[in-house]
């Protein structure tokens, strides 16, 4: 360094600390092992969610909600230069983020990084999750062509199905008792204000989390003595590969987002019929398939009911298993907590097979 | 990107000279992909924040419009139009003559205003004053007089076109 650029490095140190942000960076760690690869999916699951907030600021610029909504999802499609590839891009993102965030979600459960110090970072990832399904069905509703329009008119009826309080909460959602321009209106209120003000700072809490505690590392690993274990520096040695991994994130989103542009559907009207073989998005096909065959089983109210309780009890089991499998090393709890993570896994993947199979 | 594939410079040890033009070679063709890579990411994102002006360039290279039934106009009064995509005004003066002209003011750009009992074209902005026959910046900040139009008056209606 120049002296130059020296005293002008000092000057902004003194001001804002860089000295101890660079010596925090250099002391950063990531532990080293099979395993290893799991860590770049909350990184990757973080540039996707970049990779929304900047394409869906692009699509703000033409997007109009209201009556208008699909006449200027249909003028960014066609007319405005490389609007579908934008709308694409926004669409298979956001896709590819629940996906990378599922991964992350398994990773972080099967190798136990819920444990003790990180109980915050997996109830502030379960959050975050949640809040990303909620931006996915709001987002689905946008464009207004037949499809979003009938999976908001069913997806709807899962808060309307709640005992007592749900015609009202359903009601207060879709602004009325039809899903109309009122519906998209608030919808669009929630996905790109109401939603991403609840996100960001849960994020950042997630994240500063992780440099809070640093990577878990599996019980595999654990169970070694100290001296064993691996670790490579963050800076610049997992920094480069994490980097790496979201070129390698950007390269498919625009090779799936320009090969198998998304579609625009008819617009929506009330007076025409479903189309055959509608289905939800394949993050909801599990939860859709397996309130139908509740609902084929038991028949009626008491099928619906009977949905909402089975789905609150296994996502409550689900955010308390840091609270249920605490000790460090093996036991039968920490062994009851991986065989209900592989019933999740294998119940989520059969349901949306199934789905799939049936449809017509 | 292109800094992403420069990071691993962090070799410190003193290189051989042909290593080191090896090493040359190698950091600007990463730059010069970095580079290529960004200007494909960006390509896009300019075409599409850029197509309304692209639109209204296509708009705006109208050459001459046709009002309909304007030849009603009454003496002392004024028409304004959009002549491609900019406001343009037709006045009929009280001694019968048509002047059609831009109604963009020369100075930054508002709309200016007729006034009949004044005779004359003012813009409410900063004052600015045009001569209603000639356009002719009289008084006021606007660099430059209005750009006169051609009107012919016809039986259907006026037809204004780039003098």
């Amino acid at each position: 360094m120049t002296s130059k650029t020296a005293s002008l490095y000092d000057w902004v140190d003194e001001r804002l600390g860089l000295s101890e942000l660079a010596a925090f960076a250099r002391h950063k760690q990531v532990p080293v092992h099979k395993q290893s690869f799991w860590y770049y999916w909350g990184g990757i699951s973080l540039f996707l969610f970049l990779v929304q907030c900047f394409t869906g600021v692009l699509l703000l610029v033409y997007y109009r909600p209201g009556a208008e909504a699909y006449e200027s999802v249909r003028q960014i499609t066609f007319n405005m230069h490389f609007g579908w590839l934008i709308r694409s891009a926004h669409s298979w993102s956001a896709n590819l983020m629940i996906f990378s965030i599922l991964v992350h979600m398994f990773s972080v459960f099967f190798m136990k990084a819920y444990r003790k110090p990180r109980e915050f970072g997996w109830l502030s990832g379960m959050a975050l999750l949640g809040i990303a399904s909620v931006f996915g069905f709001s987002g689905y509703l946008l464009p207004m062509d037949e499809l979003s329009y009938f999976a908001t008119k069913v997806g709807l009826e899962i808060p309307a199905a709640v005992p007592v309080v749900g015609p009202f909460i359903a009601n207060l959602l879709r602004g009325g008792l039809q899903v109309n321009e009122f519906t998209v209106q608030r919808f669009f209120a929630l996905h790109v204000v109401v939603l991403p003000a609840l996100f960001l700072p849960l994020l950042g809490f997630h994240l500063w989390l992780v440099q809070r505690h640093g990577n878990a590392v599996p019980p595999s690993e654990e169970a070694k003595p100290l001296a064993e274990r691996k670790a490579a520096p963050f800076f610049p040695n997992f920094l480069v590969k994490d980097l790496a991994m979201w070129l390698v994130s950007l390269n498919i989103l625009a090779l799936l987002a320009s090969v198998f542009p998304w579609s625009l559907g008819k617009p929506a009207d009330p007076l025409v019929p479903a189309p055959a073989g509608i289905h939800p998005e394949w993050y909801f096909m599990s939860p859709f398939e397996m309130l139908k065959i509740l609902g084929n089983a038991l028949p009626g109210e008491a099928g619906e009911i009977a949905g909402i309780l089975f789905f609150t009890l296994g996502i409550v089991l689900w955010l308390l298993i840091p609270f249920y499998d605490t000790r460090k090393f093996a036991g039968s709890r920490a062994r009851a907590a991986h065989y209900f993570g592989l019933l999740a896994v294998f119940a989520l993947l059969a349901t949306t097979v199934i789905g799939y199979w049936t449809i017509r | 990107m292109s800094e992403v594939l420069n990071l691993p410079h962090i070799v410190k040890e003193p290189a051989e000279p042909g290593e080191q033009r090896t090493r040359r070679a190698f950091l600007v063709a990463a730059g010069a992909a970095g580079l290529a890579y960004t200007a494909a990411l960006a390509y896009p994102i300019y075409r599409y924040l850029a197509s309304p002006q692209e639109m209204e360039a296509a708009a705006s290279a109208v050459t001459e419009v046709t009002l309909k039934d304007a030849q009603k106009l009454p003496k002392g009064s004024v028409l304004m139009f959009k002549f491609g995509t900019a406001p343009g005004m037709l006045i009929h003066h009280e001694d019968g003559r048509w002047i059609a002209m831009t109604a963009v003011c020369t100075h930054l750009g508002c709309t200016v205003k007729y006034e009949a009992d004044q005779d004359r074209i003012h813009c409410s902005c900063h004052g600015g004053v045009y001569n209603a026959y000639t356009g002719a910046n009289v008084s006021g900040p606007p660099p430059r007089p209005l750009k006169l139009y051609k009107a012919t008056v016809g039986d259907a209606g006026v037809n204004v076109s780039r003098a």
